[in-house]
């Protein structure tokens, strides 16, 4: 197709309309370029002269504060305390060696900080700044100051660093903050740059590094001249960060403090948790250690001392240890089969002392039998066989659902560390994982807490609470932000027929007040504060047939760590419950006898708010109970003496 | 059949072509570039290493790769334009399978001799594709809905890969530069304003939805815009550069401090002191006369490739002409809007003045279609 020439012409004209009015655009942008260029350079450049010549800006992070953390009665848990340390700028101090020996001949600073900081001065970009001494004492921060003429870009520097003034009470639940490390950084996908200051404290483990962000706060900047020497001469413009929020913990510090004294040196976990509010007021693991120790930046020495003990003070075993719940596990059964209709409380079953299932026979504690054991026997005199024949009868999908509802083997979000979920197995699940089909000998052991059935003492608390309220309590640590209310985890109700419930509560109750109940030792005896319990133990170890021919070895008899775990969960007052709380000692032997004196102990401080009568002990404890809150007063006021000494 | 090839008898043959090019141009192309051996032997503290050197080995090579582009014809250009779109495009692709990762995006290229940036090479392509696709359609087809979504789909496509790169601010200039010469061509103004307007309108409802229930991106997302269109929200990554850079501009004054007296730029106070960042160098040590002088070199580059392009007689030669002074003028005006604070800092260097070979290679090759569009118009 061939164009007419006066076709070509117009476009020829469009084209170059186009063109002219793409030109004059240029020209005008070209033009503002030219005024902004004018702008900066004549109209302001006396302002920007001065910078120039004799000043420059420097731009410096403000590392905001720490959110601090109290309990629910306001008392510190972990704050931030003024530290001193030397630090140094190194675009500011030119020849950086000679700096830092003019610095060595006025305050001591040893080798390893000084081959450190130059380690991260050449990491670094040149405008941060590097700590060269920490922890440093007023009278050397004063040298340094008097002396800054001759220390161009070393800057004393009061800073923050957190402090645990509880020591080892809260070390599992709060973690603790240490500097930022690479690995740290590596696993971060677009860092705050503030953490890219060297030695910026930030939450390692616990609630201090799962509550992060809200902690941190938000890093200000200032702005400030300063002349050749680096002195600075003026601030010239400053943007305030923001602190991190303030966070109240549910947690009464005293009753933490006491029950963590209480389990003493065991390898044990307590915690108590409110049934109103679903607030956990204690969560302790034993033996714990001291946080302190990592913000500082813990010693080889001290590390392989925590990491190599078998009672484990690093880890947390109350969310992040789980254990065969025993016999602890014996109220979920009874409600499974309660709630399906296949047994009513009146239901009994003889027990022989042993019951054969699938072939096998399956033994009951008690080698002589309980004789004819009806619901409330069964949980009083925890009667395994009754609950043998119960599981044949309602099956494990029933159990495990149960247990689900209560809280056992399903997450429950808390901000501390691994808190694992635990387990409540069925069919599918042995079908998904061992690939095998379920026996009926896994329902029988799974009924009395044994076998794959595992649970976490926090769970074991939230289990006792569901069934003393009847309402599906969720715990909750965080009690406010800032001093706004986090919503109550007490819950809705779980929907179970209030009879059952009733039964089985009856039964606990018979435990703790039944002279034939596991835990009669371990009672309240004030009106109004009775308390109804479980006990619970459970075999970390297969009992072979021939042993049990011999006749079983005792606990006392075997080596540490094959001793049976110790558990009790109960709550208080029955009538009205309050608190709930669960105990496991790990290889403490026999529930009743090792961790019911602990859990009844506990549950009265926090009846009591942490002074117990000792008429509410039975008489023959009384004796006992003197000197022990006599011994327990006394390592608390050591405990305090050597805080405000740490602090002086 | 075009316009050119009727006429082709009138154009210069041999060596007479040489009378031909536009030889202010050349000029101008070499004082531009001359600026910026100056200020590469001022940073680096007085000396012709490590870049001036380079630098005018690259540009001599330069001039004479547009000297061989100018003397072959312009149609053989506009016939090839396809072909070299479809190479360009072939090696994004390959960028994309084999590249070399630098500076956190994958862009460049090993060709042995030198790194190569494909996506510098598909700036000018593109340009040379579009003019000879409205050089080959009747003009009444321009706005036709069809035949606009060709050269939409031209764009689009390279755009799309080196926004894969990532690399936001070449490929804002790959449609930039590709719309523009869309609207020379003549396309209906209906189709710009639609496009505007609805770019506006996304943008709008991607503020608005802030903090709403409907938000339409992410809060991390929001911030890193945030930090984008106002740097000062992070003054120690790309606010820093900007405040250093005032601060070398202002302290220029009208008339600066001397050659080689800058301390600003030289004090290691800005990155990229002598790629990206070069122009404050010039600022500070010529002040507003030495920045307001390079700026006026590159308006009369941009002056005499329009007067090329309304002088031309066909639709090839006046769109690639003015599709490459089109870049040419987003390359410098980006780079000073960064540099004077005006804009978000991208990696846009400076045009012939910044050090770095692969860009001032291309450019120069690009001007050599501009004179090959001048000498072989027919007269």
């Amino acid at each position: 197709m061939k164009r007419t020439p006066k076709e070509l012409d117009e476009t020829h004209r469009l084209m170059t309309k186009r063109t002219l009015l793409l030109g004059g655009l240029q020209l005008g942008f070209a033009g503002a370029l030219a005024m902004r260029m004018r702008f900066l350079q004549v109209d302001q450049a006396d302002q920007f002269r001065l910078l120039a010549e004799e000043n420059r800006i420097n731009i410096r992070l403000l590392p905001p504060a720490r959110g601090e953390i109290f309990d629910r009665k306001g008392r510190i848990i972990a704050q931030n305390s003024p530290s001193y340390r030397i630090a140094v700028v190194p675009e500011d101090a030119g020849d950086i060696d000679a700096t830092i020996a003019n610095l060595r001949r006025l305050v001591y600073i040893d080798d390893a900080d000084v081959e450190r900081a130059l380690r991260e001065i050449r990491i670094s970009k040149p405008f941060v700044q590097i700590t060269l001494a920490d922890q440093v004492s007023w009278e050397d921060i004063a040298k340094v100051a008097a002396n800054a003429p001759a220390l161009p870009g070393i800057f004393p520097e009061v800073g923050l660093t957190r402090l645990y003034p509880q020591h080892d009470t809260f070390a599992h639940v709060i973690g603790y903050v240490g500097p930022v490390s690479d690995y740290d950084l590596s696993k971060m996908e677009d860092p705050d740059p503030i953490l890219l200051t060297p030695r910026f404290q930030f939450g390692k483990v616990g609630f201090e590094a799962k509550e992060e962000s809200t902690l941190r706060g938000k890093a200000g900047t200032k702005s400030v001249e300063v002349n050749a020497y680096g002195r600075v001469i003026r601030e010239l413009e400053r943007k305030e960060g923001e602190s991190g929020a303030d966070m109240q913990l549910t947690i009464d510090a005293a009753l933490q403090s006491y029950t963590q004294a209480r389990l003493g040196n065991e390898s044990a976990a307590a915690v108590v948790i409110d049934i109103e509010s679903g607030d956990i007021q204690a969560i302790c693991s034993a033996p714990s250690f001291d946080p302190n120790l990592f913000v500082r930046g813990i010693s080889v020495a001290d590390y392989r001392d925590l990491t190599s003990d078998p009672y484990r003070p690093l880890a947390n075993k109350t969310v992040q240890g789980t254990y065969p719940p025993g016999s602890t596990f014996k109220m979920v059964a009874a409600l499974a089969g309660l709630e399906s209709g296949l047994i009513t409380p009146d239901d009994t079953a003889y027990c022989p002392g042993h019951l054969e299932v699938g072939g096998r026979r399956f033994h009951c504690w008690r080698r002589a039998g309980h004789g004819v054991v009806d619901l409330n026997t069964s949980l009083k005199s925890s009667c395994d066989v009754y609950y043998y024949d119960l599981a044949v009868k309602v099956g494990i999908d029933n159990i495990s659902k149960m247990a689900q509802r209560l809280g056992l083997g399903v997450h429950h979000e808390l901000p501390m560390s691994a808190v694992r979920d635990g387990l409540a197995p069925d069919r599918k699940w042995k079908e998904r994982v061992h690939g095998k089909d379920w026996l009926v000998g896994d329902t029988v052991n799974a009924s009395i807490g044994q076998g794959y059935m595992l649970a976490s003492p926090m769970q074991l608390a939230v289990m006792t609470a569901r069934i003393a309220s009847g309402r599906s309590v969720t715990p909750r640590l965080i009690k406010s932000i800032d001093g706004v209310e986090q919503p109550s985890g007490a819950g809705e109700s779980l929907g179970l027929n209030e009879d059952n419930l009733h039964a089985v509560r009856k039964g606990m109750y018979s435990v703790s007040n039944d002279r034939r109940g596991t835990g009669y030792r371990s009672r309240i005896i004030a009106d109004g504060m009775r308390m109804a319990g479980k006990s619970g133990t459970s075999q970390v170890r297969n009992i072979s047939a021939a042993e049990r021919a011999a006749g079983v070895i005792r606990n006392e008899d075997l080596p540490w760590d094959r001793r049976d775990h110790a558990l009790y969960v109960c709550f208080a007052p029955y009538d009205k419950p309050k608190y709930a709380v669960a105990v496991v000692v790990e290889h403490g032997g026999g529930g009743s006898k090792a961790a019911a004196p602990i859990a009844r102990d506990v549950l009265l401080e926090a009846l009591y708010e942490g002074s117990p009568p000792l008429e509410a002990y039975p008489k023959g404890d009384r004796e006992r109970i003197k000197i022990q809150q006599e011994r327990l007063e006394q390592e608390r006021l050591d405990r305090n003496i050597s805080t405000t000494s740490d602090q002086a | 059949m075009s316009y050119l090839e009727h006429n082709a008898k009138v154009v210069p043959t041999g060596l007479r072509k040489l009378l031909f090019l536009n030889w202010p141009l050349v000029l101008l192309l070499s004082a531009a570039a001359s600026v910026g051996f100056l200020m590469l032997y001022s940073v680096a503290g007085g000396s012709f290493f490590p870049w001036v050197e380079p630098q005018v080995k690259r540009f001599a090579l330069g001039i004479g790769v547009m000297l061989v582009v100018a003397l072959i014809p312009i149609w053989f250009w506009r016939n090839i334009s396809v072909l070299a779109y479809l190479a360009a495009f072939a090696l994004l692709i390959a960028v994309e399978l084999f590249g070399t990762v630098g500076m956190g995006a994958q862009r460049w290229i090993d060709v042995g001799f030198m790194q190569l940036q494909p996506s510098e090479l598909m700036k000018i392509t593109l340009v040379m594709v579009l003019a000879a696709y409205y050089d080959a359609l009747p003009k009444k087809r321009t706005s036709r809905p069809l035949f606009v979504l060709i050269p939409v789909l031209i764009i689009i496509l390279p755009t799309l890969l080196v926004l894969r790169q990532p690399d936001l601010g070449t490929s804002i200039l790959l449609m930039a530069a590709g719309g523009i010469v869309m609207f020379l061509a003549g396309v209906h103004w209906g189709y710009f304003a639609f496009v505007i307007a609805s770019g506006v309108a996304l943008v709008t409802a991607v503020f608005e939805s802030r903090g709403t229930s409907w938000q339409l991106i992410k809060d991390y997302q929001f911030r890193r815009i945030d930090t984008f269109l106002d740097p000062s929200q992070d003054p120690l990554g790309a606010g820093y550069h900007i405040t250093q850079s005032k601060i070398a501009l202002g302290s220029g004054g009208w008339s600066g401090r001397g050659f080689m007296q800058g301390t600003q730029s030289r004090l290691n106070f800005l990155p990229e002191k002598h790629t990206d960042f070069i122009f404050t160098t010039l600022a500070e040590e010529f002040g507003f006369i030495g920045g307001f002088t390079l700026l006026a070199l590159y308006m009369l580059i941009i002056v005499f490739c329009i007067a090329t392009a309304i002088a031309a007689k066909d639709r090839f030669s006046a769109l690639v002409t003015l599709g490459i002074a089109v870049n040419f003028f987003l390359f410098f005006s980006v780079n000073m809007s960064m540099v004077m604070g005006l804009a978000p800092v991208v990696g846009v260097p400076l045009p012939l003045v910044s050090y770095g070979g692969s860009a001032m290679l291309v450019l120069l090759a690009a001007f050599g279609i501009v004179q090959s569009a001048n000498i072989h118009r027919p007269r």
